[in-house]
């Protein structure tokens, strides 16, 4: 492991060398030839997600090392509260987890998750850069080693009887004139309330100002009254699709890639809206206190499996934009369907125009208050 | 039956046709009528169809058509169709159809005068309408006993990725429909997983719940045992307790078990999973078959195990040859309880099992909650079939060994 860290850094001394040596060596990680278990659990979110994720990484990996098995535990929703559980037990059954960034966060906060030396741990770019700057910014905590980011953005039935023209940004939501019948949201404060602010004419830049003030945010619940009665409230990533494929509702909220799915997967009559979309990322944490040889393979599979690669390849199964730089000039087309997936990425340049960014600080911090609030709004 | 007593029931028919049944029938129309409508899109003109149609097959079923039931219901059937399909294609011819056999059998059943058939004849008006009343009563409770489970069939066959009757599926288009969820469910490698452990848990757990039931109901039988109040409350605990409860315990309790066998006796991580998973479960079939077995042991005779003795047969043989053989249907059914309790059981193999232990019910749970997949819905089907097949066969191996010790079958 040490030779390795020499060779890397001396390396880095010279462009040409380090292409070399990280195409040579991408496949060694760290732990190679230590004693390694041989099954491993990862915990993830299912759907289509869940099956991008096998298909890039997780059976090229079994491929490799045939010995090995792998279990899925579709259980990311409550992986903070099973985490604790599992940590009071003394009953770590779960190996590798995949939260989103907020969850990831609390988890390094309460010492569930294990923090991480991203550079040490993670395969660096083809072209020799450092995990951690291949990764950036969106590195959002010591524990969180990020795979994708995603938006939750607005789709719509193109077949809505009554309706005068198309929606063309995020306040056709309120706009029950033009755009009558049922709508989507989740069932949580968090984009719901900014959305509400930017369609009250609060600008963008300043809606966590606004939403710091208790008037600001009395007037954000005020004009989700407006169509409170027209409301659907979903949990779960599925249920918007659902609603949508069935024709209960005409316009709803979710993840830009159960949109993907519904819209060219599925081909059912729905656009999707890419204005101030709420981005957000995802990716694992190991949890803390691993035995020695289940770490070691968690660490031999993260090597392979975040490298660039492999989360290029990840973008072929869903519309999810890899987290590395480097991956993305690799996005190419859907594996089943030949379409070309760049257009479908949050990370677009064309959708990524009006992005919203959604600010985590802000919410670790409003979010016990205005979760309470946001129930106790719902309840009336 | 004799024209004596068909005569007057006819002579009833006759004067009422116009006043009692062709506007109940008439009524009745339009209400199918408007809902068949409402699907079209035209409410208004359906339920004047049905009035038509309902006034129509009434007069004519009391009068030229009276003898001839089967001609006039195929008749009014045929027309209904005719009109569906008229209208809404081929979902709509089968609509129709429906429509029509319901109009044509209620028009006879009145028309007839059956509607009395099930009373005395000197019965008032208000016993008649009680007595078909608590029929339907009975028929409704059996349909929405059934009806949310045959809902399911259909759509596990529907060929969209959604739990939604297409409109493909509604015009019966061979298009709409697909076995793709089932292909799903045989070749997905989580739900094999998922089968696999079903059928390895459950049985264990079934005999381990009916060996330790059994044995807990022959004892708390016996008179001379102390404390049997409290010791049956606590062995019945499990099935009163809430399961959340339960399962909350039950998480600790097997976790601190499960380190205990992995660092002292050395099992696998996977083993103990199981062993956790089947201890729990069969802690939830005990009570089933403490009851169902107590209940047979309250009719069974006493004397026959003091006979036995006498004859010279030790407790274990006696138990064996005179005792279970007696108690053996609620054995059997006991088991059966415990098989199915824990064959659906989601909640606690949540808590105690991990990943690799997961049932099908935690897979049918976790896929409706994170993406609402029809292979639940195949699975569903194939788990309601499956259970059809189990209970119609003990039902017939118990009749025919009833049957083959001379008892009725009852």
């Amino acid at each position: 492991m040490k030779l390795t860290k020499i060779l890397m850094a001396s390396s880095a001394l010279t462009l040409a060398g380090s292409v070399a040596f990280a195409e040579s060596h991408a496949m060694e990680s760290p732990v190679a030839g230590e004693p390694m278990a041989d099954s491993m659990t990862l915990v993830s979110w299912g759907g289509a997600y869940q099956a991008s994720q096998q298909k890039a990484y997780v059976e090229p990996y079994l491929e490799m090392n045939p010995d090995v098995t792998i279990t899925w535990d579709e259980s990311s929703a409550e992986a903070v509260a099973k985490l604790r559980a599992m940590n009071e037990a003394d009953n770590l059954t779960w190996d590798l987890v995949d939260v989103v960034a907020s969850d990831a966060i609390r988890l390094c906060d309460e010492g569930l998750a294990m923090e991480v030396d991203h550079d040490e741990v993670l395969a660096p770019a083809p072209d020799g850069t450092d995990a951690s700057d291949d990764f950036g910014d969106l590195i959002v905590s010591d524990c969180f080693i990020p795979q994708i980011v995603y938006s939750t953005t607005v789709g719509y039935r193109t077949d809505a009887e009554g309706w005068t023209g198309t929606p063309e940004d995020i306040c056709a939501l309120w706009d029950l004139e033009n755009f009558p019948g049922q709508r989507s949201l989740e069932r949580r404060p968090i984009g719901n309330l900014e959305w509400a602010l930017l369609c009250d004419g609060v600008a963008k830049e300043d809606i966590y100002d606004v939403l710091e003030t208790e008037e600001g945010q009395d007037r954000a619940f005020a004009k989700l009254d407006e169509i409170k009665d027209n409301v659907v409230w979903w949990t779960a990533g599925a249920d918007t699709p659902q609603l949508l494929a069935d024709g209960e509702i005409v316009m709803g909220s979710t993840y830009n890639g159960r949109l993907f799915s519904l819209i060219v997967e599925q081909d059912q009559p729905v656009e999707m809206l890419w204005d101030a979309q709420v981005f957000d990322l995802d990716g694992w944490i190991i949890p803390e206190g691993l035995p020695e040889e289940r770490l070691n393979r968690v660490m031999d599979f993260l090597w392979f499996a975040t490298d660039t690669q492999r989360l290029a390849d990840q973008s072929k199964y869903i519309s999810y934009g890899p987290a590395r730089d480097s991956s993305a000039p690799m996005v190419s087309m859907h594996a089943e369907l030949g379409v070309d997936m760049a257009p479908h990425m949050p990370t677009d340049p064309a959708n990524s125009e009006n992005t919203f960014l959604y600010n985590y600080e802000w919410w670790a911090d409003y979010r016990d208050d205005l979760d309470a609030k946001f129930q106790a709004w719902l309840a009336q | 039956m004799t024209a004596a007593t068909t005569e007057p029931v006819t002579s009833r028919g006759e004067s009422n046709l116009l006043g009692f049944s062709l506007p109940l029938v008439a009524l009745l129309g339009a209400f199918l009528g408007f809902i068949a409508g409402n699907a079209a899109g035209w409410p208004l003109i359906g339920a004047i169809a049905g009035v038509v149609v309902g006034a129509g097959v009434t007069y004519l079923a009391g009068t030229s058509l009276r003898e001839k039931r089967a001609t006039g219901r195929w008749a009014v059937i045929g027309v209904c169709a005719l009109l569906g399909l008229l209208v809404g294609g081929l979902g709509g011819l089968v609509g129709g159809a429906i429509v029509g056999a319901i109009l044509g059998w209620v028009a006879y059943w009145l028309v007839r005068g059956d509607y009395r058939k099930g009373v005395p004849p000197y019965a008032t008006a208000g016993q008649v309408l009680w007595h078909n009343a608590f029929l339907f009563i009975c028929g409704l409770i059996f349909f929405f006993l059934i009806a949310p489970i045959m809902v399911v069939i259909p759509l596990s066959f529907n060929a969209e990725a959604f739990f939604t009757f297409t409109p493909e599926m509604l015009a019966l288009d061979p298009e709409g429909y697909s076995l793709r969820h089932y292909r799903d469910f045989f070749s997905n490698s989580d739900w094999q997983l998922a089968m696999r452990n079903s059928l390895i848990i459950a049985p264990f757990a079934t005999i381990i719940a009916v060996s330790l039931g059994t044995l807990a109901a022959i004892g708390l039988s016996q008179s001379h045992v102390p404390g049997r109040q409290a010791i049956m409350a606590i062995l019945i605990s499990p099935m009163i307790v809430p399961l959340i409860i339960s399962a909350t315990g039950m998480f600790f309790f097997y976790s601190a078990m499960g380190n205990w066998l992995e660092d002292n006796l050395g099992f696998s991580r996977e083993l103990t999973g199981y062993i956790k998973v089947i201890l729990a479960h069969a802690a939830l079939g005990i009570p089933f078959v403490i009851i169902t077995v107590t209940a047979t042991l309250v009719g069974f005779d006493r004397s026959l195990t003091r006979a036995s003795a006498n004859l010279g047969a030790g407790p274990v043989k006696t138990f064996f040859s005179v005792q279970m053989p007696l108690i053996l249907p609620g054995v059997i059914s006991g088991g059966l309880f415990a098989f199915i309790t824990s064959f659906d059981e989601v909640v606690v193999v949540l808590f105690v099992g991990a990943a690799a232990q997961k049932t099908l019910p935690w897979q049918m749970f976790i896929g409706l909650r994170e993406q609402i997949s029809p292979t639940i819905l195949a699975v569903a089907t194939i788990l309601v079939t499956f259970s059809i097949i189990l209970l119609t066969t003990v039902e017939l191996l118990r009749r025919r060994s009833e049957r083959l010790r001379g008892m009725s079958p009852g």
